[in-house]
């Protein structure tokens, strides 16, 4: 997507060997941040956003000009105030927020990569934004945080840089891509390519979008974000504008009409090849595959603090998912907590208002940030 | 509390690794790091319980002493502790056997069944006793295999399982358990404290 919005963003110049073989460089990184940095550096925490999130993690976001998608848990006053520490966000790289992507034009064609830009992973797009961290001069971080596929690069993060967070909290997320995953995610990019506007990821070429496509992979995850119980106490069967069926196929359910609604904003921000590149990364993480099937092994050389988080109605990244985390990092007596946040939410339910969950992270946060700071004077 | 507190903190070396299991809201955690040791971690069912201990700055895990121990490597503790807990588990038995895989060394604590004002309740009253320590009635009470201090000490002789300490706590006095006294302290305290090792 070509944004011409001031994003901030710096230029990789070294060059980063990707796991598909490939190397690239002078590629940008866009990012943000919030609050400021203290003179010891010692407060600084880097966020790790979700397959469509963005560098906006609070306020309000100057593409979508909605609120930051985690407003809840980030800014001034927040579970992570800005007023006390210095957040760090940025864009994936396969994003499509003014980071290397799809939608990047390449420069010598003046025409966007589309599916000439390589095939990325999760450890590619964490080596990337650790060349921010290195660029903002910050030794150690404080922490490094993140849901859904945010949790994954906070996973990789500690397992390729033992000693650069004091604290990780990876949320609602799994070490290894499940089946039912990768078959969700695999149904999201037919969608796409089967748009006839798709042209093998060259759309933008011929001025076309495969709106079409996109909506509907967005819809399809937008389901396996919810819970059966949440879905049906928000809709019900309640009907849309109507007292009656229309016998007909528009929207006569409210949940069809939100679907469909959700599918069409979502076009309006987010870019249909993004969309495959970062579902395949998602799709390739496998970190206990890594290290030849034992998990224990990505973290063998860290003192990192772990707080895993899983919630009760997620079916996505379920809490068996994340209990393995924990009984990894048991298993080499590494520092974790973890605790089942009680949601009807679903997997959405670490971006959404919920209390325990809001109250848990942020008291969390500013004891142990206390506790390490008392330990360190 | 407080007297149980000391008494356990008296038994841990300092600057070792402890696990609490079914640590609570975190009291006792907190109280062994300010005093003892930074190293402890806490295991507990009640997932409010561990929201709490987290919000405190805690290492807890949400999880069941009976399935979760095994999670954790052979002696990878110092200490274990089973504080007023032991009574709760469908299996005792295989919860101490647990204890002592994951711990070098088990501190367990146990509301004394056999304390004279218990033993009077049901032996005048003809119900079974409720008290400060034991507040719950029989239908509600979470407490599945009470025992006493006598009990758990032939327990102890009977699996080969090594006492180290073994302490009796009546109010706040304190004095040590042995095989002669045995009879009278399994009479006249309301908490027994074990240190032990397989």
């Amino acid at each position: 997507m070509n944004k011409n919005i001031d994003t901030k963003k710096i230029i990789i110049s070294n060059p980063l060997k990707l796991d598909c073989g490939k190397e690239i460089n002078n590629f940008p990184i866009a990012y943000e941040t919030y609050g400021e940095l203290n003179s010891e550096k010692s407060n600084a925490i880097l966020v790790f956003h979700a397959l469509t999130g963005d560098q906006y993690v609070s306020g309000k976001n100057p593409i979508t000009n909605k609120d930051g998608w985690w407003s809840y848990v980030v800014g001034e006053n927040k579970p992570i105030d800005t007023n006390k520490f210095f957040v760090i966000c940025a864009n994936v790289i396969g994003g499509c927020m003014g980071s290397y992507g799809p939608s990047t034009i390449n420069e010598s064609t003046g025409k966007q990569i589309g599916t000439d830009f390589p095939i990325i992973t999760i450890n590619d797009m964490v080596n990337a934004q650790y060349e921010l961290i290195k660029y903002l001069e910050i030794e150690k971080l404080f922490a490094v945080i993140g849901g859904s596929m945010g949790g994954m690069q906070v996973l990789q993060f500690v397992a390729n840089f033992p000693d650069k967070a004091k604290l990780a909290i990876p949320i609602a997320c799994t070490s290894s891509h499940s089946a039912q995953n990768i078959a969700f995610n695999e149904l999201g990019r037919q969608a796409i390519m089967a748009d006839s506007k798709w042209e093998n990821g060259f759309y933008s070429n011929y001025k076309l979008n495969p709106d079409k496509g996109l909506a509907v992979a967005r819809m399809a995850a937008h389901i396996t974000y919810l819970s059966e119980k949440g879905l049906q106490e928000k809709f019900g069967r309640k009907l849309q504008d109507r007292d009656s069926l229309r016998y007909g196929f528009e929207a006569d359910f409210q949940i069809e009409s939100y679907l469909r609604y959700q599918g069409s904003v979502f076009v309006d921000r987010f870019d249909a090849n993004s969309y495959l590149y970062i579902t395949r990364a998602m799709d390739y993480f496998d970190l206990s595959k890594q290290h030849k099937g034992n998990l224990s092994d990505a973290f063998k050389e860290t003192k990192t603090k772990f707080f895993v988080i899983s919630f009760t109605s997620d079916w996505l990244y379920p809490t068996s998912e994340n209990r393995e985390i924990v009984i990894a990092l048991n298993s080499i007596g590494a520092d974790v907590g973890f605790v089942e946040i009680e949601s009807d939410k679903g997997h959405d339910s670490f971006l959404l208002d919920v209390p325990s969950f809001l109250k848990t992270l942020g008291d969390y946060i500013n004891s142990t940030y206390k506790v390490i700071n008392e330990r360190r004077i | 509390m407080k007297e149980e507190f000391n008494i356990i903190s008296n038994l841990i070396e300092e600057n070792t690794r402890v696990l609490d299991v079914g640590c609570g809201n975190g009291d006792l955690m907190k109280f062994l790091q300010e005093n003892k040791t930074k190293d402890i971690r806490g295991l507990e069912i009640s997932k409010e319980k561990v929201q709490n201990c987290l919000s405190k700055g805690l290492t807890v895990i949400e999880g069941n002493a009976e399935s979760d121990l095994k999670q954790f490597p052979k002696s990878s503790f110092d200490y274990v502790i089973l504080s007023q807990t032991l009574q709760a588990f469908l299996n005792p038995e295989l919860v101490i056997n647990e204890l002592l895989k994951v711990g070098k060394k088990v501190i367990v604590t146990i509301p004394n069944f056999g304390y004279w004002r218990v033993r009077l309740q049901l032996l005048f009253k003809g119900t079974m006793p409720v008290t400060e320590n034991l507040p719950h009635e029989w239908y509600n009470t979470p407490n599945l295999h009470m025992c006493t201090i006598k009990d758990f000490y032939n327990f102890c002789s009977s699996k080969n399982i090594k006492i180290f300490k073994s302490i009796a706590l009546k109010k706040s006095r304190i004095s040590e358990i042995n095989k002669s006294n045995l009879n009278y302290k399994n009479l006249d305290s309301h908490l027994g404290i074990f240190l032990i090792e397989s």
